[in-house]
């Protein structure tokens, strides 16, 4: 009887029990670049599907009652998650995982920001003021990332430092022989004309040198309509595009439309880890992406 | 660099002295010329190299590694405007179009609030809203609600503190009670252009309290919530305690919550709600005597609330901007017990008095496409059988002997997450002998910071 009092009583104070290191990432990308650098050491637990709208989470009890016993918050930032965490760290009576604690971490402040908005105005869509937080389509975004993820992780969890070092050491070669690899298979793409639907691409862009000329959403985070789409579809005749991207969340139905109508591919990049079939972690998520998008050069 | 200055010397020497060169001798020449021959590999060799080194200075240079720090963000935060709060502002107005008089309270329910609807063109209460850390404890948050009329109404006004840590969440001042699933959510956030009948009669409209809230949430894996909050009694069924010490109203609630698969999401919950009511006056109630207009009757005694509530959310993948089903349903129970005296302008008799009223609602929202919604709901009341005590048993109804009941049915369009625009119809049956089809077509919009929703 004294033991389940006891054990009870460990569990109204929320005692942190078992050892590993309760990680709440936001977005499948930072709980993989998490599970690379951290292994075993960690407990983690992921916010968003692959096939969720990352601009679209509730606020669910789910979310709540993990958010209470994680040590370590890692999401995107740069208001990505501005619809739902503000609620949910509130809700969890968690100090440790506020804003400007170390429990919290956003990989955008790490990476330089593109599409930064010179004029914030809501007749412009869903712009985020801090820049277009979808950095995790660069994969040399990654870099800087992991550097500062393993010293918070050494930072919180001292003891395993040795561990997060070697880590994080094997994971930069990894990610730098894999880039290279990456960037010579890109190689056809560069200079591509692309149409995407949603903005979600300029790190992308950026880095493999795709051309993008037409978004399908009138706004970032506007529905578009029949009339937008014929626009953009005659305005292809003068600038044609070698194919039409989408992230895997997206509903089909706006780029199928164009893909069927310019007679152009419609190419689904996983966007995130799970968002395809083969993109079980982070090097498989940019290998599905550069095979998919050589695939639509064809 | 000291070889192409050497060669530059050896080229213009050759150049200045070509006479000098004739008189050299062979050997000399092949010698020089041997050397020259050396120069120029060695040249190109460094040539080669160079044009290497730059390509991998190019290559690397693309990459952003050293990413120079942001001056664009910190410069910013030097200005004392950067610690200016939130400030959210929400546009709202209805044309509503009715049969019946909207005053005209539910059978049975006359001693309750009736909170009614505007009739026409009407200018919502546009709600605004301030909120900001103080400081790392605290945070304050204030919605203010503009009457169309004129005037300041203060909807919520008051500071969280989630620095306790253990989960424990602390509110002090004026804020919506967290019973029930729907009292919390402000109006703009209501899927109906109206609140289920349960709540305009039980809690006009919603709940709301000025006092303090204490929250415990479990460090469970499963969302385990029980909370507290003790007030004035502000909100009806309260009284509003005004000039005395203690406490006039208390609250106890508990929720639990979890998904099934990444698809469904739930939260179930179950309160308590408690106060003493002191001359609580109703105008206009209906009597036995049949007296035109009605009475004007006084209560005074216990009120016992309780409540339970479920709210289950479906959206295939998870992905709620494509599609959701949502489907909710909240039940309240209300005991009274105390003194009522009947028609203080006339009889003036006091007697005793216990009813037991209750009411539900079930409701179910469908975002079939990226923009657009419809919603169906019941709503039922019973206002129950009172005991009334020898004084007044030839005065008050004790038996209405109807059910009040409602069928509602929206669409709305939400062009972006910002606006909505609502029609409504509903089928009302609240009013016994006063069937009412009422009509509402409504547009909510929300300028400026815009807060995250609750689940």
């Amino acid at each position: 009887m004294n033991k389940i009092l006891y054990a009870f009583l460990l569990l109204l104070l929320g005692g942190n029990a078992h050892a590993a290191l309760n990680v709440f990432a936001c977005e499948p990308e930072w709980a993989a670049l998490a599970q690379q650098l951290a292994g075993d050491k960690i407990s983690l637990y992921t916010a968003t599907g692959a096939l969720q709208d990352p601009h679209r989470v509730e606020a669910r009890p789910s979310l709540i009652a993990r958010a209470r016993g994680a040590q370590l918050l890692v999401c995107t930032g740069a208001e990505l998650e501005a619809g739902w965490l503000p609620v949910v760290l509130r809700e969890s009576g968690n100090g440790a995982i506020q804003p400007g604690g170390s429990g919290y971490f956003e990989a955008a402040h790490y990476v330089a920001m593109l599409e930064v908005p010179a004029r914030l105005d809501r007749a412009e869509g869903d712009v985020h003021a801090a820049g277009n937080p979808h950095v995790q389509t660069d994969a040399r975004n990654f870099l800087p990332v992991a550097e500062a993820l393993g010293k918070r992780l050494i930072q919180l969890d001292p003891a395993n430092t040795a561990f997060y070092q070697q880590q994080l050491a094997a994971f930069n070669q990894r990610w730098r022989t894999a880039i290279a690899k990456w960037e010579k298979q890109a190689e056809p793409l560069r200079g591509v004309a692309v149409i995407a639907q949603h903005k979600g691409f300029p790190y992308l862009n950026n880095w493999l040198g795709l051309k993008q000329v037409a978004e399908l959403e009138p706004k970032p985070g506007l529905e578009p309509g029949a009339a937008y789409l014929g626009g953009v579809l005659s305005r292809l005749q003068q600038q044609p595009a070698r194919m039409v991207l989408r992230a895997a969340y997206q509903n089909d139905r706006p780029s199928e439309w164009i893909a069927q109508r310019a007679h152009i591919p419609a190419v689904v990049v996983p966007f995130t880890v799970g968002g395809t079939p083969q993109a079980t972690d982070l090097f498989a998520m940019f290998d599905d992406t550069i095979q998919r998008l050589l695939a639509g050069l064809k | 660099m000291s070889d192409r200055i050497y060669l530059g010397a050896a080229l213009a020497a050759l150049l200045c002295h070509p006479c000098g060169a004739s008189a050299a001798s062979d050997a000399d020449l092949q010698a020089i010329r041997e050397h020259i021959q050396q120069l120029k590999q060695s040249y190109e060799q460094r040539i080669t190299q160079l044009e290497q080194r730059l390509q991998q200075a190019e290559a690397s240079s693309r990459q952003p590694e050293s990413v120079a720090p942001q001056p664009a963000r910190s410069a910013s935060a030097n200005s004392d405007n950067a610690f200016n709060p939130a400030v959210s502002l929400i546009l709202s107005g209805t044309y509503g179009q009715l049969k019946q008089d909207a005053t005209i309270p539910a059978t049975g329910f006359a001693m309750n609030a009736n909170p009614g609807h505007e009739q026409g063109f009407n200018l919502g209460e546009s709600e605004l809203g301030i909120s900001a850390n103080i400081d790392p404890q605290f945070r304050g948050v204030a919605t203010l609600a503009l009457d169309p009329a004129g005037g300041i109404g203060v909807e919520n006004a008051f500071v969280q503190s989630g620095a306790l840590g253990n989960g424990l969440n602390l509110k002090m001042g004026r804020f919506f009670s967290g019973l029930g699933y729907l009292n919390e959510q402000h109006a703009h956030a209501w899927d109906f252009a109206d609140q289920p009948l349960v709540y305009r009669a039980l809690w006009d409209n919603q709940i709301g309290e000025d006092g303090l809230q204490l929250k415990w949430l479990a460090p469970t894996e499963m969302f385990v919530e029980v909370g507290g909050e003790i007030g004035r009694g502000r909100g009806f069924p309260g009284t509003d305690r005004q000039r005395r010490n203690g406490i006039g109203a208390g609250v106890l609630f508990a929720h639990i919550g979890d998904d099934i698969g990444i698809e469904q999401s739930w939260r179930a919950g179950m309160s308590l709600h408690q106060t003493r009511r002191a001359d609580a006056a109703s105008d206009a109630v209906p009597d036995l005597p049949g007296t035109p207009g009605g009475v004007r009757n006084l209560f005074s005694g216990d009120s016992h609330t309780a409540g339970l509530d479920l709210v289950w959310k479906y959206s295939p993948n998870g992905n709620t901007r494509e599609r959701y089903l949502k489907v909710q349903g909240e039940y309240f129970r209300r005991k009274e017990n105390g003194l009522l005296t009947y028609d203080t302008a006339g009889a003036n008799a006091t007697g005793s008095y216990a009813v037991t009223q209750s009411g539900w609602y079930l409701q179910s929202v469908y975002q079939f496409a990226p923009a657009w919604r419809t919603g169906l709901r019941y709503d039922r009341l019973d206002p129950g059988i009172a005991s009334v005590g020898a004084p007044n048993a030839g005065n008050v109804i004790s038996d209405y002997a109807f059910n009040p009941s409602r069928i509602t049915w929206m669409a709305d369009y939400s062009p972006s997450e910002f606006s909505r625009l609502r029609l409504q119809l509903a089928r009302d049956k609240s009013r016994q002998g006063l069937d009412d089809n009422q009509f509402f077509l409504q547009y909510i919009m929300s300028l400026g910071a815009h807060g995250a929703h609750q689940y």
